[in-house]
């Protein structure tokens, strides 16, 4: 779907493009934080409406492509264990750990079980009062709170047969370090809407001031992309960097209070190790001293772990908007959706397998040649 | 995983001290916990994370994006099968899927 006649407000879409065509007089480069965008960004092929000047690089905020492989390999080790449910949402299904995934542990006589909600593995537990039920609680911090209010909740029930493998990450640490790379071309970022319908945009002036970078709150939506597209192109044309807020009809100022009070409550700022990316300070959260006997890094002593990644795989430069899918030798060849190398070719915000589902004809071994964008 | 659905409050019921509520996703009706909109009213729309109202919408708003996500399968990826797409995804090629929609 990358023809405009099929956006949902084509004339809409016609004149953001035209204004960021009219608008743009040299090369930009931006990044839209989130897997969401970009994937909608791949899906909608709004990288080929944009003039050649803007470039697009897609950023890490794919939560199960940065959950660090040992993390990874200790879920799938507790998972295996007799005396455990353990419940995860479904995209964490196929992640390859060190040469297995959850899916290979079910199938292996392992009780793993998708959940919807993480309330839903709570009910599990107090339906299973004999059985350990251990939640897998990954994600930014969009699904920070609802994680959080379900420790609480079972802590508050008392219910003790209920952990949660914790490795929450958070943007704007993610954002610093970006931008402190010698390697770093960024000039803008698209930031994540639904983290700042939870956090607000009160993290970010800092960041915009310090790298002289402008921030855009962004949707996830073809027309809320072009939007932030437009306005981070205005600023950067204008030689300005401030935050501004591109997707105010879910986003207020001071994001949710309440999801606020309760992550500051459940968690603490820790250090975090991002897969294929390596440490970032302050990056994550686990759960503070007060639960932890809802702690499954605390419950349940996993040792012995060696982390293997395949050599081929080069996510980690993807992840970090140094290398575009397509130019990963491995990519389309030894590495697809079916047998990934990978967790960018496995999750639904993988910018991997975004550009395998609806990219595919760029492959170099396929002799099709996709047809020029129509806009322009 | 940051996807977030717009959805419309049904009823409002406390389940265990929480506030919980039944929601129409275009169709499909999820359990919603909303403490974190306290006072989100039946008939109101909100933006749902895994079966959590964080964000409070506009009727038309979300009408739209429902719309949309509708046309583009992504309610069946959040509210279908889980393990009916791993295996789709461990056994067939995805791209035929998406060419033959």
């Amino acid at each position: 779907m990358k023809y405009i006649d099929e956006f949902q407000d084509p004339e809409l879409a016609r004149r953001l493009l035209d204004d960021i065509h009219a608008t743009v007089t040299r090369p930009w480069a931006l990044m839209e934080v989130c897997g969401g965008q970009t994937h909608s960004i791949i899906r909608h092929g709004i990288d080929q409406l944009l003039p050649d000047e803007v470039e697009l690089i897609h950023g890490p905020g794919c939560p199960v492509c940065v959950t660090p492989l040992e993390v990874i390999d200790k879920a799938l080790e507790i998972a295996s264990r007799p005396e455990v449910i353990f419940c995860s949402f479904g995209d964490m299904l196929r992640v390859p750990g060190t040469g297995r995934d959850l899916f290979q542990v079910r199938a292996e006589g392992g009780d793993v079980r998708v959940v919807y909600s993480p309330l839903d593995a709570l009910r599990i537990a107090q339906q299973n009062p004999d059985r350990e039920v251990v939640f897998f609680g990954i994600g930014f911090e969009t699904t920070a709170p609802p994680n959080a209010m379900t420790v609480h909740q079972a802590r508050k029930l008392g219910i003790r047969n209920f952990s949660m493998l914790v490795s929450h990450v958070r943007v704007p640490p993610a954002i610093e370090a970006i931008m402190s790379s010698p390697s770093c071309r960024v000039q803008a970022f698209l930031a994540a809407g639904h983290v700042c319908s939870v956090m607000g945009v009160g993290e970010y002036p800092e960041l915009a001031e310090r790298f002289r970078v402008p921030i855009v709150v962004t949707g996830f939506e073809p027309l809320d992309i072009l939007e932030g597209v437009r306005r981070a192109v205005h600023q950067l044309e204008r030689g300005e960097h401030t935050v501004d807020n591109a997707y105010a009809r879910a986003v207020r100022p001071e994001g949710n209070a309440a999801a606020r009070t309760m992550l500051e409550d459940v968690f603490e700022v820790t250090d975090r190790a991002w897969r294929g990316i390596g440490v970032i300070p302050g990056s994550g959260w686990r759960l503070s001293p007060k639960y932890r006997d809802h702690d499954a890094e605390h419950r349940f002593s996993v040792t012995g772990i060696r982390t293997e990644e395949p050599a081929e795989c080069r996510s980690g430069e993807v992840l970090q908007g140094l290398l575009k899918p397509h130019e990963c030798e491995a990519f389309g060849t030894l590495c697809t959706p079916r047998t990934p190398l990978g967790a960018t070719m496995v999750s639904s915000e993988g910018a991997c397998a975004a550009y395998y589902l609806y990219r595919r004809l760029d492959v170099p071994t396929t002799t099709t040649v996709r047809e020029a964008s129509p806009v322009v | 995983m940051c996807l977030a659905v717009p959805g419309r409050v049904l009823d409002i019921e406390e389940r265990d001290g929480t506030r919980m509520a039944n929601v129409d996703f275009g169709g499909v009706v999820k359990e919603v916990c909303l403490e974190y909109l306290p006072d989100l009213r039946v008939g109101e729309y909100a933006i749902v994370h895994v079966g959590f109202a964080l964000q409070r919408l506009d009727e038309e708003s979300a009408r739209q994006t429902l719309e949309l996500f509708a046309e583009l399968g992504l309610l069946q990826e959040e509210f279908g099968d889980p393990w009916e797409t791993a295996a789709a995804e461990a056994g067939m090629d995805p791209v035929e899927e998406v060419r033959n929609q």
